[in-house]
């Protein structure tokens, strides 16, 4: 009897927590973030410069910037976010199953992606390309001089397949090495293991400072892939989608029009209609997204705007010493461009 | 019963009819229960905009794997082969470990469980020490230590330590052994085996019945070994020693991505194999060495004596009267482990060792998406290898049974 008793409240557990699930997915995002108080963003594992807890827990960087932006948008407290660090492999399982509300992990829009996950690319907030790191002792210059070499890297991304790829386009024959997180993969090229290691070249930059002796290893110049890293939602939530997109878009927007912390509180004074709708005192697009009007001007006093983002987590003066490069604004020579907020 | 009880109370009051409710109860919970699940997992995918199916089986992979025995096994190449057959791999290389696994971890096992027993205090000491280190360590921990224990110990890819001059050598990069290859008439060989194995057969029963009616022991084992080896070697050398070894070859010159050991020459066992087969042998060890003792110090005091008494040999009553014993109680919590083995091979992911976690539910899953249908197909594989040795050692379990009289 006592068994019996225990086995019926176990299924009603179940069904109970499938039920949960299953309302988990309908209704709107935005309906359940402001319902539960905070965001919960999907971050990766340890990647300095675009998501990294430091020694107390706090989490910083370029991707976690982004969910910051969101929660100010939403919320207009950029605090109000807490961070599920992910594996490449669990990422597109947390994210569909409603575990996380945004997946902003170093994550590159595809089209398979796109199109077969369920899920949906909110934009574009760094232009990254696969490269290729060698210990000097290799003495290659150049890829295309890597034959038979053994390639350390992470399973479950599109490093497997973009090298792959390359190494079968130049008639190569390589062997690939691919371990669960990027911890392993550094030590297991650190312990010579692989003659080259191999992923974004931003992630390249990150984790070379794990390597024992950092100098003795170049990265190589060719960049074998087009990996542009962003945010992702679930499909079919046009609201939240859209919520998302222009968190980011301010950012950039902000950028363009020289709007940065520190200046905020005199922009909104500005005369510049652009400023003025940017900022929310004039114009209701907070409200068409279903939050507060003053929703950008919340996410540049609390966060800033992209490029003060960029050179706070992974700029110049960062360890990892990346050049804005294509990721600077389309009227400074780069690729960055974002939709106008009219 | 009391008459004005109505027909719902009688149902649960009645001791004739309270277990068949309860029972019904209980069904209909769990068929409703399976149901829920079900329908919200359809319900939750087509909200995804994702079907379910198997169609992707037949998709091309885009990724490389590792040389394995299953890559080597289905002659795996990227852009031909496709999803089933990484599935297929995937699951080749659980099974090669989980096989070689337990075999070493069943030796190891054994010895380790014997030696703690033993008189010599350095073999208890040795034992003691190794078991509380083994159980105590998680398994995780244990194959990081072992993975990177052996790529810090290996020389470079460069450079080589030969464990046999020519014939077998180690590097950063993998153990090198030769390759067995077969002529025309090898299979005679085989064949001889095969037929070898029978007369073994044959002539144990024969020797077992003989014991019994006469009393003589035939020395069986010897006569075992010398049919095993002796017919299919005589077939061999008069066939005209059908075999070739391919031994590894060893570039020191040459551009240097290309010194080292050539692809393709010899057997390769990659560092990630050994070091998963290493972690999960001497891991699981440790357990089967405890079972071992328990086994042996269960089988009471009497026996011993009552064997001396008999003027049974000591090696004699240890064979055959304490090991039958004990193996009864034995092999129940062995086969557990074995099993434990077998599935912690999962954890081979993270040291990037290709077995089915790793290559299916893994890198093909972030490919395709199907998290439904592919954790379903890895259940099963893990589900079908617990059954296939639970039969077995259940079979060998009852072989070992005490027969009452």
């Amino acid at each position: 009897m006592k068994k019996f008793t225990t086995a019926l409240v176990g299924i009603a557990g179940i069904a109970l927590a499938s039920n949960a699930m299953a309302d988990g997915h309908g209704g709107s995002t935005l309906k359940q973030v402001q319902d539960k108080g905070f965001i919960q963003c999907g971050v990766s594992q340890g990647l300095p410069g675009f998501s990294n807890a430091d020694d107390s827990g706090n989490w910083a960087g370029l991707d976690v910037d982004l969910c910051r932006a969101v929660a100010a948008a939403v919320f207009g407290d950029a605090s109000k976010v807490k961070y599920s660090p992910l594996s490449a492999k669990q990422r597109f399982t947390a994210l569909s199953s409603g575990e996380v509300d945004i997946l902003s992990r170093n994550t590159t829009w595809t089209m398979t992606r796109d199109t077969q996950l369920g899920l949906n690319f909110a934009g574009v907030n760094y232009y990254d390309g696969q490269g290729m790191m060698v210990p000097k002792a290799l003495g290659a210059t150049s890829a295309t001089q890597l034959d038979g070499a053994n390639i350390c890297t992470n399973t479950g991304t599109t490093t497997e397949l973009n090298i792959t790829d390359y190494f079968r386009q130049n008639g190569m024959s390589f062997n690939l090495v691919a371990f669960e997180k990027a911890d392993e993969v550094v030590a297991a090229y650190d312990a010579g293991r692989c003659d080259v290691y191999t992923t974004d070249r931003s992630g390249l930059a990150a984790q070379r400072g794990k390597l024992t002796n950092p100098d003795a290893h170049v990265v190589l110049p060719e960049i074998i892939s087009k990996e542009p890293l962003g945010p992702v939602v679930r499909q079919g939530d046009d609201q939240w989608f859209n919520i998302v997109r222009w968190s980011l878009n301010a950012m950039i927007n902000a950028e363009e029009m020289g709007i940065s912390s520190a200046n905020v509180g005199d922009m909104m004074s500005s005369d510049n209609p652009a400023v003025k709708r940017l900022l929310g005192t004039e114009g209701k697009f907070g409200e068409e997204l279903g939050i507060s009007n003053d929703w950008a001007m919340n996410i540049i006093s609390q966060v800033g705007n992209y490029g003060e983002s960029y050179e706070k987590h992974v700029g110049e003066n960062t360890p990892l010493k990346l050049a804005r490069g294509v990721n600077a604004l389309w009227s400074n020579g780069g690729i960055l461009y974002a939709a106008p907020i009219r | 019963m009391r008459p004005n009880k109505s027909f719902l109370l009688t149902l649960i009051y009645d001791a004739r009819y309270r277990s068949i409710t309860f029972q019904v109860l209980l069904l209909l919970s769990i068929i409703f229960g399976i149901w829920w699940v079900v329908d919200n997992t359809v319900t939750n995918l087509a909200a995804q905009n994702k079907g379910v199916g198997f169609g992707f089986l037949t998709q091309t992979s885009g990724f490389q794997i590792s040389p394995t025995l299953g890559t080597w096994l289905f002659g795996y190449e990227v852009g031909k082969s496709s999803y089933l057959e990484v599935y297929y791999i995937g699951i080749v290389n659980t099974f090669i470990v989980a096989f070689f696994g337990i075999f070493a971890a069943t030796i190891l096992g054994f010895t380790l469980g014997i030696m703690r027993l033993s008189q010599n205090f350095i073999f208890r000491a040795f034992s003691t020490v190794y078991i509380e280190i083994g159980r105590n360590v998680p398994l995780l921990v244990q194959l990081f230590f072992w993975y990177f224990a052996v790529l810090r110990t290996l020389p470079s890819r460069r450079e080589k330590v030969e464990l046999i001059p020519d014939v077998m050598g180690i590097n950063i990069t993998g153990l090198y052994i030769p390759r067995a290859m077969p002529e025309e008439g090898f299979s005679l060989t085989l064949y001889a085996f095969l037929i070898a194995c029978g007369i073994t057969w044959f002539t144990s029963r024969w020797a077992k019945k003989r014991q019994q009616r006469t009393g003589q022991i035939f020395p069986m084992f010897w006569a075992g070994v010398g049919i095993l080896l002796g017919l299919p070697l005589v077939v061999f050398l008069v066939t005209g020693s059908p075999l070739t070894w391919e031994y590894p070859v060893f570039a020191e010159t040459g551009p240097l991505l290309k010194r080292g050991y050539q692809a393709g020459a010899g057997v390769l066992v990659i560092p990630e194999m050994l070091a998963v087969w290493f972690a999960l042998s001497i891991y699981t060890a440790a357990f089967i060495a405890e079972i071992v003792r328990a086994g042996i110090v269960a089988v009471p005091k009497g026996q011993t004596e009552a064997s001396s008494a008999l003027g049974i040999k000591k090696n004699y009553a240890l064979r055959l009267v304490i090991i039958p014993q004990a193996m009864r109680i034995i092999i129940p919590p062995l086969t557990s482990q074995y099993l434990n083995l077998t599935k912690n091979s999962s954890l081979a992911v993270a040291i990037a060792y290709p077995e089915l976690v790793s290559v299916f539910a893994g890198t093909a899953l972030n490919q395709v998406g199907r998290e439904i249908e592919m954790i379903f197909m890895t259940m099963a594989v893990y589900l079908t290898f617990s059954i296939v040795t639970a039969i077995f050692m259940n079979w060998f379990n009852a072989r070992v049974k005490l027969v009452e009289r």
